[in-house]
């Protein structure tokens, strides 16, 4: 199939790309490809406008037919775009693959630096490191593994939700992995949505159902992935089913055992209305908890501190499905793919105590503001402070947690349009003087300007400028009993004081306190600021730097619901792309051990981490399965005897490439002093 | 006792201990049968050659010379590029011929800070002159001259070329013992050959079957501050043993004597830094994974350049330690 010209002596092909004005404004590609001419094994050397282009993979093409090279080099850009492109360029021209090397002269060479002739030495330095390299390349073939159909979705929030319907209606195999005792996320919280107003539990619990009865989906709520391991079309994740003391499969939700329970009156602070009300030990997270069945809250239930509890609960439940005994159970499960969900948690508004949040009773988070007007939450949709007034004006301050360098630099995307829905619900609910305080008001997107306008005209106020504090101290006699807001008015130039009953918080969106253990556990990247980085802002965007694992909602970043929706069909589109494909190739880029020099130390086999290597007994010898090995080259590096290659990377190539730059160092490879008779 | 059917061969010493000598010597009876088979025309710490007689020896007339020691003096190169000339084939002998041995230890301190420390610091020293060795001067009209002492120790292929390489600090008699017959039967492996086999000390380790799949080191200690089982892999007791990135070919006589390896056979013939290898090995396989708990445990060894470059600095890829302005002056 291939022309194999492993032995023979290298005919290498070198072509130096401009990349238009990328690469040619800053290096002097004429002299670089006249430089890599004079180089031993150089055939042909090149330069050419666009190397990536259809004449200029024709060009490489034309060269290895005519001029019988069996070693291309093209120094242009990065690997990770166009080293497929001239792969399979120079597959097509008969030749191995993996006889091609690529040299980044572009992101290593011309966007980093600034003097030309510095960028032009750098540039013949590389290509000569990869001309010396390309003389020890071998050729190599690729390997084909299927892919398991069955998909993992990590967090069932709305992203994870919409990918799994997506997914288990194309007839795959779906398991959901959620958290929280119930799937829905923090869109179940939500009263109403922006723009249209539509109720969020009107379009995400017919969703939730959805999910729960769908033959191809299997829900596990209250459960954590606790190890993944494998690789793209096989990974075999074990999930961790925490005990709810109630038995799933017995309970119907009828609630009696909560009415049963000890405790007359709930006590505890009820999470999903975020404090606001409370609950008992034994508990539903909210009515429409998916799945409908109660869970034990074991450091509040007296059974679980005491064991004297009468157990009342117990009694009430004809089904015996409560078991106080239950343990938490694994479940092992083999997947093709995965898609991460795990959402986004609010900014703690305690950390910026200017606001005044948990000192004055009356200052509120938005995602509390969404349970007081929402008609499910605590107060039944009536907006009343915590101390018990109906407002009669509210200030909505923008941007807490947002756009700050002292908390999060980045724009949160949804605090305007939510801080915009909320002002409109509050004065519906209460007809209170509502106020916005805004750095920019950010409306991008479908109606959300309109929906803007629609405020402006709703009589809503709006005050541009950052708020400097919220203060109980009154100077005026309509400040007393009131928070008062103090703020900079840009518009007009002048320090205002706006007295107020209650204060609004429109807190920010940032990665969840274990997002790096997450990150860490599928081995995918993070951004900066923390959260899961895509593979290509724009042409990858749901990928990861891991084959197989995808991302989806606002663990990617901040986004509203539309947003988040798209990004989890395109994430089950990646899926099943892989699946209706059904097979995928990997890079040959793995490790072997040669058997007849392991000396069957093991130092290799605690190292990988995708548990590739076994030890044979019979033999006494160690062992790679090539199928689940990832080319990361641990193991090359650590064995002792030197006994493990890696296509592409042995030794010699890199030796090689090293002695190459070196050359530029002023270092010469050394040299013996040979004196023979 | 000249007999010209027999083939040459010359044994000579450089900078080393005289263990290698010793070695020879160890072939106890099988001398014998090597002094039976040729004819030794060089043999300095034996009988009593001087250079001349060497020098009107015809080229290329040994068959094969064995140079122990590593390269330290001018009169160290002049005799091997001497002896290079008069001989068919250079073996390396031991691992201070072959990779630098103890000796290149001293590549650690630059020259000044030796002479100055063996010549005016050392406790047992009196040189109120401050006397220095001078590579010439005169004495009662005479010039009398001595060797050169070089900026850095080096392996002898690093001065001339070898051909093969007979490991180990001594290397064993019977490896010696089949160098010589493969030498004799003519059948001669590739130029370049390590004279041992090519796989690592584990292979033929009698502890093998006990050392663990997962090491996971939490301490080390050496081997005068424990009680040790004498049956158990000793990097699973935490003893620093270097058999894993040591070539096999001397049957674990140190384990066998229950001492872990220091390494003295070098590294396979696949890998180019023999303490590079064992620290990226042990580094992997630590339990912590916090910098600071790791730094601990590796503070448990006190002297990581001799205990993994022991034998073989001068042909590692650390080499010597380079004080600005050092590197010309060695010619």
């Amino acid at each position: 199939m291939f022309s194999t010209n492993g032995n023979n002596t290298p005919r290498i092909g070198f072509y130096v790309c401009h990349c238009g004005h990328n690469i040619a404004s800053l290096v002097d590609v004429e002299e670089v490809r006249k430089y890599v001419a004079t180089l031993p094994g150089v055939v042909v050397s090149r330069d050419y406008k666009y190397m990536c282009s259809d004449p200029g993979q024709e060009l490489i093409q034309q060269d290895i037919k005519e001029n019988k090279l069996n070693r291309i080099v093209v120094a242009s850009c990065s690997p990770l775009l166009h080293e497929h492109t001239f792969r399979v360029a120079t597959e097509k021209a008969g030749l191995n693959p993996y006889f091609f090397h690529m040299v980044n002269i572009r992101e290593n060479v011309s966007w980093v630096l600034d003097n030309r002739e510095i960028a032009t030495e750098k540039s013949k330095d590389l290509a000569r490191a990869a001309i010396r390299r390309v003389f020890f390349h071998k050729p190599l073939e690729k390997k084909t593994v299927p892919i398991n159909p069955a998909v993992l979705i990590v967090g069932g929030g709305i992203a994870g939700i919409q990918a799994a319907l997506t997914i288990a209606n194309a007839g795959k195999k779906v398991y959901l992995v959620e958290r929280d005792a119930t799937i829905g996320g923090h869109m179940a919280m939500f009263d109403k949505t922006f723009p249209t107003l539509d109720c969020a539990a009107c379009i995400l619990t017919p969703k939730m159902s959805a999910v729960k009865s769908h033959p191809n989906i299997t829900l596990w709520t209250y459960s954590e992935v606790e190890k993944i391991d494998g690789f793209v079309g096989d990974y075999h994740v074990k999930v961790k089913r925490k005990p709810r003391y109630v038995i799933e499969d017995l309970c119907v939700g009828c609630m009696d055992c909560i009415e049963a329970c000890i405790y007359k009156e709930a006590k505890y602070p009820d999470e999903f209305n975020q404090g606001l009300s409370k609950r008992k030990p034994i508990y539903i997270p909210f009515p429409q908890a998916t799945p409908m069945v109660v869970l034990f809250d074991p450091e509040t239930c007296i059974d679980f501190k005491s064991h004297r509890c009468k157990k009342t609960c117990i009694e009430a439940c004809d089904r015996d499905a409560i078991d106080l005994k239950q343990v938490a159970t694994y479940e092992n499960i083999n997947v093709g793919t995965v898609i991460l969900s795990t959402g986004f948690q609010t900014y703690d508004a305690k950390l910026s105590p200017q606001y005044g949040y948990g000192k004055f009773p009356n200052v509120y988070t938005s995602l509390e503001v969404e349970r007081l007007v929402n008609a499910s939450g605590p107060t039944g949709g009536e907006v009343i402070t915590r101390d018990g007034k109906r407002p009669k004006s509210v200030g909505i301050i923008h941007c807490v947690g947002s756009r700050d360098e002292k908390s999060h630099k980045w724009c949160s995307r949804v605090c305007c349009m939510y801080s915009l829905k909320l002002a409109h619900l509050i004065k519906e609910h209460t007809g209170a003087e509502v106020y916005n305080f805004y750095i920019d008001m950010r409306t991008p997107g479908k109606g959300y300007e309109e929906f803007y306008d629609k405020l402006m005209n709703e009589g809503v106020h709006f005050v541009r400028g950052r708020v400097a504090e919220v203060t109980d101290w009154a100077i005026i006699p309509e400040e007393e009993q009131k928070l008062t807001i103090r703020v900079e008015d840009t518009l007009i130039g002048v320090v205002r004081r706006i007295p107020v009953d209650m204060v609004v918080l429109a807190v920010g969106m940032e990665p969840k306190d274990d997002a790096s253990e997450i990150r860490r556990l599928f081995n995918i990247s993070c951004s900066n600021e923390g959260f899961f980085l895509e593979r290509h802002p724009k042409l990858a965007p749901v990928n990861t730097f891991t084959d197989g694992i995808f991302i989806a909602g606002a663990c990617q970043g901040p986004r509203d619901i539309p947003d988040t929706v798209a990004q989890a069909g395109a994430a089950a589109a990646e899926c099943l792309s892989l699946i209706s494909a059904g097979s995928i190739e990997l890079e040959p880029n793995t490790a072997s051990i040669i058997e007849k020099y392991c000396s069957g130390c093991k130092s290799c086999i605690p190292l990988c981490p995708y548990t590739a290597i076994s030890f044979k007994e019979d033999i006494k010898k160690a062992y790679i399965n090539e199928a689940l090995c990832k080319g990361c080259g641990t193991c090359v590096a650590a064995c002792p005897s030197g006994s493990i290659l890696q296509n592409l990377f042995e030794d010699d190539q890199i030796f090689s490439e090293i002695d190459g730059l070196l050359k530029f160092a002023g270092i010469e490879p050394e040299k013996k002093e040979v004196l023979h008779a | 006792m000249n007999m010209p059917d027999k083939p040459k061969i010359g044994f000579y010493w450089c900078a080393s201990c005289g263990g290698c000598e010793e070695s020879v010597v160890d072939l106890a009876e099988d001398i014998l049968m090597v002094a039976g088979a040729v004819d030794i025309v060089f043999w300095p710490v034996a009988m009593d050659f001087k250079k001349s007689d060497v020098q009107a020896m015809e080229d290329r007339s040994i068959l094969v010379t064995m140079i122990n020691g590593a390269i330290r003096t001018s009169e160290q190169e002049e005799m091997a590029r001497l002896i290079r000339r008069k001989s068919k084939l250079i073996i390396a002998y031991g691992s201070c011929a072959h990779l630098g041995g103890i000796p290149s230890l001293a590549n650690e301190f630059e020259r000044a800070e030796i002479l100055k420390y063996i010549y005016d610091d050392a406790p047992s020293v009196i040189n109120e002159e401050r006397t220095r060795p001078q590579t010439e001067f005169r004495h009662n009209s005479r010039n009398i001259t001595l060797p050169e002492f070089r900026n850095m120790v080096r392996t002898l292929d690093q001065v001339i070329d070898v051909d093969y390489y007979l490991p180990g600090c001594p290397p064993t008699p019977k490896l010696l013992k089949q160098a010589v017959l493969t030498l004799l039967s003519g059948e001669l492996p590739p130029k370049g050959t390590v004279l041992s086999p090519d796989t690592a000390l584990c292979e033929e380790c009698p502890r093998k079957d006990s050392k663990p799949t997962d090491l996971s080191f939490t301490h080390f200690t050496r081997p005068h501050m424990i009680l040790f089982d004498n049956t158990k892999c000793m990097l699973a007791q935490g003893l620093v043993c270097m058999g894993p990135a040591t070539r096999a070919g001397c049957e674990a006589v140190c384990i066998n004597g229950n001492m872990p390896c220091s390494g003295c056979f070098g590294p396979t013939s696949r890998v180019r830094d023999q303490g590079a290898k064992i620290l990226s090995s042990i580094c992997s396989n630590m339990h912590s994974n916090t910098e600071e708990k790791i730094d601990l445990v590796l503070d448990e060894i006190p002297d990581p350049v001799g205990t993994f470059y022991r034998y073989g600095l001068a042909a590692s890829l650390l080499r010597k330690k380079i004080v600005e302005g050092q590197l010309e002056d060695d010619k």
